[in-house]
């Protein structure tokens, strides 16, 4: 703060490098520069691609091959596209409304587990921890190590019709014949997700309950609080905001996952929003019905996508 | 409070109320939660032992994907057809894999690491801007990167062919945020203190950034260097859209591609063998992290803790 001040004191002053009062004059390019490259990047391969995105959205179809004609002016911009795919959501011959709703509902049911798991490891490791803090805290953030696709595949192996899954649970007298786990199971696919995210709902929840001053919840316990007491009335709202920030992290690419469910399931009865993009992109002709999707899944995540956002500004800025 | 603390006191406190464990939990929550505990270890067995069967897989010496019959190399390269090794296909994916990886590395974390210290420093609308952009591609799902780098590949930039030259393109503007972001943490905890010194002792802005700067964001630079190797060794959703022929599929797409039909363990060697890589990387990033930061306590759960 005192940098900037002393630097707008100083920036009339043209080569002298030092102001009187210990800060320091830079050129007006300086900062900027070493910005530019990495803003010139996402300029040109992030802000462009969504232009076009929007281009091929807004845009038309080539008369002759019926494949997609970006327009890239706005001003002839036109809705032929949406239109086409509100009939596939809302319309009469909705086709993608089970899916949608079927993407809510999962994500909403592998967010809320991935919350209750998370918060019940985060609090022990937190409050609990003790000597043995290190270790736990080494083993909940190996999966980072791992990668995504091998825990997906992990479970392919487990949950076969001749996998151990089946074998413990036959084992067990719970089943009969194997459970064919991997044909468009929905439970298959809700866990999946909460194994896969479940992460990254841990360490920001462990990383909070860790600073929570002990002393607060020692002067609840002092006032007469009961322990349960205490949590729900001290340590729990203190948490909401990392609960938020976990929820936010997770829900936000299981919005757009179809891998796990296509690892996992690979069938209509479970196909979620992500799936239905990613079967448009890889099919010739749907190319402006993914550029819609991707707008209408970007519009639709854009709150979560700010609230975190402002939360990652947060951790590595003062103001 | 204490109780928390001192092991020994919670040993024997738990030992006596053994009875009626959660009513004695909520009477006395110093003590040790077995209850938590419990779901603790369950919840990291769950997530580690099915990584650990699949690896044990990958050394079957029979066919199956789901039962172990019996231990060999067959997979990874015994095998002179169907092996990880001898795989045409597979083998070739695994250089593809290196080569995007370290030139993914080695592009995006340069720039990570200035554009870090420019939106740290600079001020103004521009700034807030460039500050924006950033933060949007952090925390952007990866299929609505990948898909808008698939369009405006195919569409606008096309002498962009589709294949190494795309994907790494596609794999920088997924990573460079995450150097960014762990740089300006540590820029954060540094302060301006050092570099102010610098100049009052008569260096130039450049020299105290080179000289005293630099050095200090040592660190946050080498845990950026293994973060993003390990995480584009696993990245097959950006990857997979900017594909091209299927010899420019790395071992990541190629796995996703075959996973479910795939026929035999050989599979399960590749995403080892990426685990081998990623752990490599982040060993070697420990090794170096502990000698710069030589002297400071934790350095352990600091590093674990960035990465």
């Amino acid at each position: 703060m005192l940098r900037r001040s002393a630097t707008r004191s100083a920036s009339k002053s043209k080569r002298d490098s030092r102001s009187g009062k210990g800060g320091v004059w830079y050129p007006r390019w300086f900062w900027p520069s070493f910005a530019a490259p990495g803003f010139a990047w996402l300029g040109v391969f992030f802000v462009l691609p969504f232009y076009v995105v929007l281009s091929i959205a807004f845009g038309t179809v080539d008369p002759i091959f019926r494949s997609a004609l970006p327009v890239y002016e706005p001003w002839y911009w036109t809705g032929v596209h949406f239109s086409d795919t509100f009939a596939k959501i809302f319309g009469a011959n909705a086709f993608f409304q089970p899916a949608i709703l079927r993407t809510l509902l999962y994500v909403v049911a592998a967010s809320l587990l991935c919350l209750v798991i998370g918060y019940a490891v985060a609090y022990y490791v937190a409050r609990y921890g003790g000597r043995r803090k290190a270790l736990l805290l080494v083993l909940l953030i190996s999966p980072f190590w791992i990668s995504y696709l091998m825990r997906m595949l992990a479970w392919v192996n487990l949950l076969q019709d001749q996998g151990y899954v089946n074998d413990i649970l036959r084992f067990l007298h719970l089943i009969s014949a194997p459970v064919p786990w991997l044909e468009g199971k929905s439970i298959t696919v809700i866990l999946g997700l909460v194994y896969g995210y479940i992460p990254y709902m841990i360490l920001p929840l462990y990383a909070f309950l860790d600073r929570i001053d002990q002393s607060l919840l020692e002067a609840g316990r002092d006032l007469g609080a009961s322990p349960v007491q205490t949590f729900l009335r001290v340590t729990l709202p203190l948490s909401k905001p990392a609960i938020l920030a976990g929820m936010v992290i997770v829900s936000l690419p299981m919005f757009g996952d179809y891998y796990t469910n296509n690892l996992l399931s690979n069938s209509p009865k479970t196909t979620m929003f992500g799936n239905i993009i990613d079967d448009a992109v890889g099919s010739t002709g749907r190319g402006p019905e993914a550029a819609v999707l991707v707008v209408i899944l970007m519009v639709f995540l854009i709150v979560p996508m700010i609230y975190y956002m402002r939360s990652t500004a947060r951790s590595v800025s003062a103001e | 409070m204490s109780a928390a603390i001192a092991p020994g006191a919670t040993r024997a406190e738990t030992n006596e109320l053994s009875s009626g464990r959660f009513r004695g939990w909520l009477k006395d929550p110093w003590r040790k939660p077995r209850f938590l505990e419990a779901i603790t270890w369950a919840y990291l067995a769950w997530s580690l032992v099915p990584v650990l069967i699949a690896i044990m897989i990958s050394f079957n010496a029979g066919r199956s994907r789901s039962a172990l019959q019996g231990l060999s190399f067959r997979w990874w390269w015994v095998d002179p057809t169907d092996s990880l090794w001898h795989d045409p296909d597979l083998h070739d994916a695994i250089f593809q894999t290196l080569r995007l990886s370290i030139a993914t590395m080695l592009i995006a974390v340069p720039l990570g690491v200035l554009f870090a210290v420019g939106l740290d420093r600079w001020r103004g609308r521009v700034a807030t801007g460039a500050n924006f952009l950033m933060l949007l591609s952090f925390v952007m799902p990866e299929i609505i990167i990948g898909i808008a780098m698939f369009f405006v590949l195919t569409y606008l930039l096309k002498f962009v062919l589709l294949g190494t030259t795309a994907q790494l393109i596609g794999l920088i503007t997924y990573q460079i945020s995450y150097p960014v972001i762990i740089v300006r943490a540590r820029l954060l905890s540094i302060g301006k203190e050092y570099e102010e010194a610098a100049m009052d002792l008569g260096a130039s802005p450049t020299q105290a950034i080179r000289r005293v700067l630099l050095p200090l964001l040592y660190p946050a630079i080498l845990v950026s260097f293994a973060l993003v190797f390990a995480d584009s060794i696993d990245d097959f959703v950006t990857v997979r859209y900017l594909s091209g022929p299927a010899s420019s599929e790395p071992l990541a797409v190629k796995i996703y591609n075959s996973s479910r039909g795939s026929p035999t363990p050989a599979i399960n060697a590749a995403v080892t063998l990426m685990l081998i890589l990623t752990l490599t990387a982040i060993t070697i990033g420990f090794l170096v992290y502990r000698k710069l930061t030589k002297g400071q306590r934790g350095t352990a759960i600091d590093f674990a803790s960035q990465i």
